[in-house]
């Protein structure tokens, strides 16, 4: 069974907010919940199946669906990190297609600014954690996870810091138009090579913000979708995986995003080059260029030269990318950017992204979600959409 | 620039049926990885089924050498900056660890290393690498 065009997203709604001491987590799904659909122009009673992952407070779904006064027929808690929202929007296509449910609501939600998290403290640190006896004692925090990759790129392919500095550079360019970004000065190269060393090869302007707030999605059959007054947003493909250090033959040349993009493209019968609009999950810059290779947006290796330039900024590059500012500038709810990466897919092909960075007559686009660590273990989802 | 390494205070392992025979051998200082008893594989980190086969496995003294597969000086998660790091052993695994008694600003990927251990304030010993 394919999913393809057997479901549409008719709803995406990003929280404004990106801090929120006073409220809580819960509160903030709900805020999304309502968001979406308004945005949609449907309503609480509509929803029929819900889906939520690691961020969602209390014991997940049971927790939620009670909170939210939800009266669901079909439940999905799957989570791979950050990518999981990506996930949800497959496994809702799924679950539509099957018949178990006709309108499914995504919600993510957050407050790691808050709470006082950083990319520099350790995470999943619980002792049954199959790999934390033989990995805790040495150190590993999120960023020196991505920087194991990012370095080992640089070795084998020449990779420069001033071509990972040229994302960050990309993603400031789409900032400065988004009043919610919580970065919107625009930066050059120089500023990021200048910005303080984390975790060698990447700089501080090499990692996203750490933000509050959240996101919500709803995934419905696509006669629903027609009937509503919002531009269709068909899935066509969807793929995902999860990728690890195979049993000791650790190979950090390639991530899951080398198996989750074949099996969206192949589902959805385009190729790389026919993408007009691309949200990359963007935790770090290195995290981008190593997607955009395992995408087939370049070949493996030449990711370095294809993001210099300015190449991924709209309206002056080949590849439009993150134009709301991505996990870089704008926004990285829950420390888990995949649900926004979807959102600002969702406004390129309703036209609805800000007008200095929509891409003219955007039909075709692609998001693609990497969450956990890029240097040992991590999920990725990859969605291909088309406005109708 | 040089940057001499500086050890850091390290939490006590933590021990259960999974990994106790690996904590006594490093006290020993014997670096041990596993390998299947039926597809006679290595691998990484130790798991009581291996993970190409699910066949039960043994544990392996390892000869304690290998090469940087990757390295990062995290400079900024605390007061100590630290040299994380994947070691590919000689026998062809590959694991996470950290390279110490070394100038930090030296590290390069490719470059030999040879294990040795540090201890906890609870008197384990953790397995790193040092430049051969």
């Amino acid at each position: 069974m394919s999913i393809k065009e057997k479901a549409c997203i008719a709803g995406a709604f990003e929280h404004p907010t990106r801090k929120a001491p006073d409220k809580t987590v819960a509160q903030l799904h709900a805020e999304c919940a309502k968001g979406v659909l308004e945005d949609a122009g449907l309503s609480l009673q509509d929803v029929d199946g819900y889906f939520c992952a690691g961020d969602a407070p209390g014991l997940g779904a049971n927790s939620m669906v009670d909170y939210l006064g939800l009266n669901i027929r079909h439940v999905d808690t799957s989570d791979t990190g950050g990518s999981a929202y990506l996930v949800h929007v497959s496994h809702a296509a799924q679950a539509i297609a099957a018949g178990k449910c006709n309108v499914a609501l995504i919600t993510l939600a957050g407050r790691p600014r808050s709470e006082g998290s950083s990319g520099v403290g350790p995470r999943n640190v619980t002792a049954a954690t199959p790999d934390v006896p033989w990995e805790m004692p040495y150190g590993p925090v999120t960023v020196n996870m991505y920087a194991l990759a990012a370095a080992r790129h640089m070795h084998e392919y020449g990779t420069t810091a001033e071509q990972l500095a040229w994302i960050k550079v990309a993603a400031a360019a789409h900032a400065q138009h988004n009043p919610n970004a919580m970065l919107r000065d625009t930066v050059t190269v120089e500023d990021v090579l200048n910005s303080p060393m984390i975790a060698d090869p990447l700089h501080k302007l090499d990692c996203c913000v750490v933000s509050d707030g959240g996101g919500a999605l709803l995934v419905v059959r696509p006669e629903i979708a027609r009937a509503l007054k919002r531009p269709v947003v068909k899935l066509l493909g969807a793929g995902e995986a999860i990728k690890g250090q195979l049993g000791g033959r650790v190979d950090l040349s390639w991530s899951g995003a080398a198996l989750s993009g074949p099996r969206a493209f192949e589902e959805a019968g385009v190729k790389p080059a026919d993408i007009q609009y691309a949200s990359i999950y963007d935790s770090f810059t290195i995290t981008v260029l190593m997607q955009l290779e395992d995408l087939g947006f370049c070949r493996k290796g030449e990711g370095g030269r294809f993001v210099a330039d300015g190449n991924l900024i709209s309206g002056v590059g080949r590849l439009p990318f993150n134009t709301d500012g991505g996990g870089l500038c704008n926004n990285h709810p829950a420390n888990r950017g995949g649900i926004t990466k979807v959102i600002e897919a969702v406004r390129q092909l309703r036209g609805e992204a800000h007008p200095k960075v929509q891409v003219p007559n955007c039909t075709l686009a692609l998001a693609q979600g990497t969450g956990g660590l890029l240097g040992s273990r991590h999920g990725s989802a990859t969605l291909i959409m088309e406005r109708e | 620039m040089t940057l001499a390494s500086t050890d850091r205070p390290l939490a006590e392992p933590i021990v259960d049926a999974a990994t106790e025979p690996y904590w006594q051998a490093a006290r020993q200082g014997v670096l041990n990885i596993k390998r299947c008893l039926s597809c006679k594989q290595p691998h990484w980190y130790p798991r009581p089924l291996c993970p190409f086969c699910l066949g039960e496995t043994e544990w392996l003294p390892a000869a304690g050498t290998g090469t940087i597969y990757s390295v990062s000086v995290t400079r900024r998660a605390g007061p100590i900056p630290y040299a994380i790091a994947y070691v590919a052993l000689d026998e062809g695994v590959t694991l996470l660890t950290n390279i110490v008694d070394c100038d930090l600003d030296a590290l390069r990927i490719g470059q030999r290393v040879k294990v040795c251990f540090k201890p906890t304030d609870g008197g384990a010993m953790v397995p790193m690498f040092t430049p051969a």
